[in-house]
């Protein structure tokens, strides 16, 4: 008999609240099968069970709040057995699942589609998502929806969402990172010619649908460079540096009402650029719609953050623990660059990075900086 | 497509896209990425969208001419024919 409990999204999780069973006892389950949608500081989230058989009982009810470790429901393949309900926490917390599946795929579509502020309102108000229309992407709820539903003032109920509480899990983990974790940064300006001109005749042929982003190129070329520098890639636990066998860059998200999240890419480096694109969309949609799953939001080895078009013009990021480095690329904007004896007009990017001094010096940043400014110059490679 | 199908068109991709987008402090000629917060990959949805409803294949010169709301409902009501249903 598996038990599967409240999982650890991170080292300030402290307890999640169970919003929606997608299981009963009776139904089958296997390895890597989306089962609940838990809410946690940094929102709604899908968790999966990697546990396989029947399920046997369910622990809690939905909308209760347990800490983590805290066991959710029986699974396996006998007869159900009685369990406790709200059984006390396990000593230690239940660590991340250690086989994520291989690459996320899109999210079943007899999921209710609900932003992470519309299902905490619907579970406050008791509102049953099935019975609403949603007018968000794709179809999912949003806030207003449900305010609509419940009759409340929009802005008030935006104001009670979980802003407050993403704040207190970034709070926590930037305060953990910046306490902890002795940064070093380096920088570097990269003039992008190359890259935006092998861009623009990539999209010139191309519908909407399959064109790419600048982002995509910086996020590959952020990768296929932490090929040549593994130390950037892993996690820092125990006082001992642990290289991760593969490349799974956090993307940095930006949530509409404040906040972000990092949900992982898996196998970033080996990823084609039109796979990579279509990545980094389903993941904002996801973000920003509900849908983002555990495994991803705790399978990042390393960080990017692009600022984007509107972005300031350089970052400097904090290391997201027990990550090592985090990569920052600002606004890509044409700047005078030297090339050869003269000042040009260049488009150009500043890429950034901050990374652990108890595991890297700054000659392996810089040589991994040189690296991708290399790779941004042979556009074809990426 | 007139240029009035062209704005309700406009507000109900972006709507899908920025469900919290508040359009009635847009100003005609404000570039909607700031006002609405919309970010690449907002703008690059709001293309698609626009795409696929209209089979419009707006090129990437172009779209600095869809920032603002009366610039991009006059580029549709330019060159879209009438929309078709969601």
């Amino acid at each position: 008999m598996g038990a599967f409990r409240m999982p650890a999204l991170g080292a300030d999780m402290e307890s999640g609240t169970l919003v929606e069973w997608l299981i009963k006892p009776g139904d089958t389950v296997k390895s890597g099968d989306v089962v609940a949608v838990v809410e946690t500081q940094k929102g709604a989230i899908e968790v999966e069970c990697f546990e396989e058989g029947v399920v046997a009982s369910l622990a809690i009810g939905q909308g209760e709040t347990v800490p983590i470790g805290t066991l959710l429901a029986q699974i396996g393949a006998e007869a159900p057995e009685p369990t406790q309900p709200h059984a006390p926490p396990s000593p230690k917390p239940a660590q991340p699942q250690p086989a994520p599946p291989p690459a996320p795929a899109p999210a079943e579509p007899s999921r209710i589609r609900a932003s992470p502020a519309a299902r905490r309102l619907a579970a406050e108000r008791n509102i049953p998502l099935a019975t609403l229309r949603g007018t968000g992407i794709d179809g999912a709820i949003t806030l207003a929806d449900v305010a609509a539903a419940a009759a409340v003032p929009r802005r008030a109920a935006a104001r009670g969402f979980d802003a407050v509480e993403m704040r207190r899990a970034i709070a926590a983990a930037m305060s953990c990172s910046k306490r902890d974790i002795p940064h070093y940064y380096l920088s570097e300006t990269i003039d992008l010619t190359a890259a935006l001109a092998w861009l623009e005749a990539f999209n010139a042929p191309r519908p909407p649908t399959e064109r790419l982003l600048p982002a995509a190129l910086l996020l590959k070329a952020a990768a296929l460079a932490l090929r040549n520098t593994p130390r950037l890639n892993g996690t820092f636990e125990d006082g001992e540096y642990r290289p991760s066998p593969g490349i799974h860059a956090g993307w940095a998200i930006a949530l509409r009402g404040g906040g972000l999240v990092a949900p992982a890419i898996r196998d970033t480096d080996r990823r084609p650029l039109p796979e990579l694109m279509a990545a980094i969309r389903d993941l904002v949609r996801r973000a920003r719609g509900g849908g983002l799953r555990l495994s991803e939001l705790t399978g990042g080895t390393v960080t990017v953050t692009s600022l984007g078009e509107r972005g300031a013009e350089s970052v400097t990021g904090i290391i997201y623990p027990p990550q090592v480095a985090i990569i920052g690329f600002g606004r890509v904007s044409v700047r005078p660059m030297v090339i050869g004896d003269a000042v040009a007009a260049r488009p150009a990017v500043t890429a950034s990075l901050a990374a652990d001094h108890r595991v890297t010096d700054g000659h392996a940043g810089g040589l991994y900086l040189a690296t991708v400014t290399r790779l941004l110059q042979t556009p074809e490679v990426l | 497509m007139t240029e009035a199908e062209a704005r309700t068109l406009l507000r109900d991709i972006i709507a899908g896209i920025a469900p919290e987008a508040d359009f009635a402090g847009l100003a005609d000629d404000e570039d909607m990425r700031e006002a609405l917060d919309l970010d690449s990959i907002d703008f690059t949805n709001l293309i698609i969208g626009l795409h696929a409803r209209t089979g419009l294949d707006i090129p990437e010169a172009d779209y600095h001419r869809l920032f603002t709301l009366a610039g991009a409902a006059g580029y549709l009501s330019d060159r879209a024919p009438g929309p078709s249903p969601a």
